[in-house]
């Protein structure tokens, strides 16, 4: 008995003071995010490793997102002769939910797991105490660009994401299955609103982006630095990525677009 | 590593792109294209009943969108049912006997006010009121007008 309270009131210590941790990393990265601007080098290698390597998954994987949704929602539609609402249907979808949502679970995959092994590999290479050894600061010089570049990647993808999304839906609806070309997207331009839907579906995926690039960054770093650590770290980072992201998507619709 | 050049050059398309993409979002998927011009001046008409008429729902002038519904709310006097639109402010040669009427576009459509000019020279101005107006019809009135007229000739 003795036991099991003594291990309840481990792992709460131990969560809080990891809760502590990370926020007071999130607190250094942000304020070491000027030094960043000084030096956009660092910038743009980052960019390039967590955006660019980054699109062809997300442009493909929302073309076939797109593909579905028009293939799926025609034959829905067509039940109740409202085909000419397909564009308003892929598009709403996309642009509100799926959008951000899969495109920032596909960037915690692809990006924010790389984040963390070469970060944990960093630690457990002594690569960021030989750094400090040197008077460079590691959260300035390491961490800060990946974090910037997340959050600058992050909203592009997940647009790109809802763009090709919708030309997909178009290339299934308009091409193969003979919806109105018109109708698709005059239905869908006076439904959506600008800054309803389109604002309001950026926002989620800045902050999306924000909150990977804080989990990959703080669990790499946070990693146990041998091997084992690193690979756990890693699935830390994905597992936990998704269910922030899935939590965080369903209080941001809730504020959004819900009376609740 | 690649050459600074082509990194450059890649992330400079991949931003190019995802700002596109955002540009492709605003203008193509999204309204604002459609209201360039957000000077609006707003006109109210009073309702019997405005139906399923909401906030945003378009006004038509022969069948083209000129304005949103921007407000709606119960007169406390009347006990009918004020609706405020805002009209674009290049539509303000409206003739002060204009009617409004609500329609619904296609059987389930959205409902939507149809403006229809009339003969007045006098101009509708900021905050002035229509007067005559039709109310939307409810299908379910309809109907029953139907059945007991069929009931009423037996």
């Amino acid at each position: 008995m003795t036991q099991f309270f003594q291990k309840l009131g481990n792992t709460t210590l131990s969560s809080f003071a990891k809760l502590g941790r990370s926020s007071f990393f999130l607190l250094q990265t942000l304020s070491a995010i000027s030094s960043v601007l000084i030096r956009p080098r660092l910038l743009n290698n980052q960019l390039y490793s967590v955006g660019v390597l980054s699109f062809l998954i997300i442009t493909i994987s929302g073309l076939f997102v797109g593909m579905v949704l028009g293939l799926q929602g025609f034959y829905i539609l067509s039940d109740f002769g409202a085909e000419e609402t397909l564009g308003v249907m892929v598009a709403a979808s996309l642009v509100r939910e799926l959008g951000p949502v899969v495109s920032a679970l596909l960037f915690a995959g692809r990006a924010g797991s790389a984040l963390t092994a070469e970060i944990g590999l960093m630690k457990a290479t002594e690569q960021l105490s030989g750094m400090e050894m040197m008077a460079i600061d590691p959260i300035k010089r390491i961490i800060a660009p990946r974090f910037l570049a997340g959050l600058l990647a992050m909203p592009l993808l997940a647009a790109l994401f809802s763009s090709i999304g919708v030309l997909g839906g178009h290339i299934v609806g308009v091409g193969m299955l003979g919806v109105d070309e018109g109708a698709y997207w005059s239905q869908m331009q006076s439904t959506l609103d600008f800054q309803d839907d389109i604002i309001n579906g950026v926002i989620k995926s800045i902050v999306f982006g924000f909150v990977i690039s804080w989990i990959a960054l703080f669990e790499g770093y946070d990693a146990i630095p041998t091997s084992e650590g690193v690979s756990r770290a890693t699935t830390r980072t994905v597992v936990n990525s998704a269910f922030t992201i899935l939590g965080l998507d369903f209080i941001l619709t809730a504020l959004m677009f819900g009376d609740i | 590593m690649q050459n600074t050049k082509t990194q450059d050059t890649l992330v400079g398309l991949f931003v190019a792109c995802g700002i596109a993409a955002l540009f492709f979002m605003a203008m193509q998927i999204s309204n604002l294209s459609a209201f360039s011009s957000n000077t609006t001046y707003t006109i109210s008409a009073n309702f019997e009943n405005s139906g399923g008429l909401k906030v945003k729902s378009p006004v038509t002038l022969a069948g083209v969108r000129v304005g949103r519904v921007s407000n709606i709310f119960i007169d406390r006097d009347s006990y009918e049912s004020v609706v405020e639109m805002s009209i674009e402010s290049q539509y303000n040669n409206l003739p002060d006997d204009t009617s409004a009427s609500i329609y619904t576009a296609g059987l389930l459509g959205e409902q939507y006010i149809s403006l229809e000019p009339g003969g007045s020279e006098e101009f509708l101005a900021t905050n002035s009121k229509i007067d005559l107006t039709q109310s939307a019809i409810v299908l379910e009135e309809v109907i029953g007008q139907f059945l007991f007229k069929d009931a009423a000739e037996e």
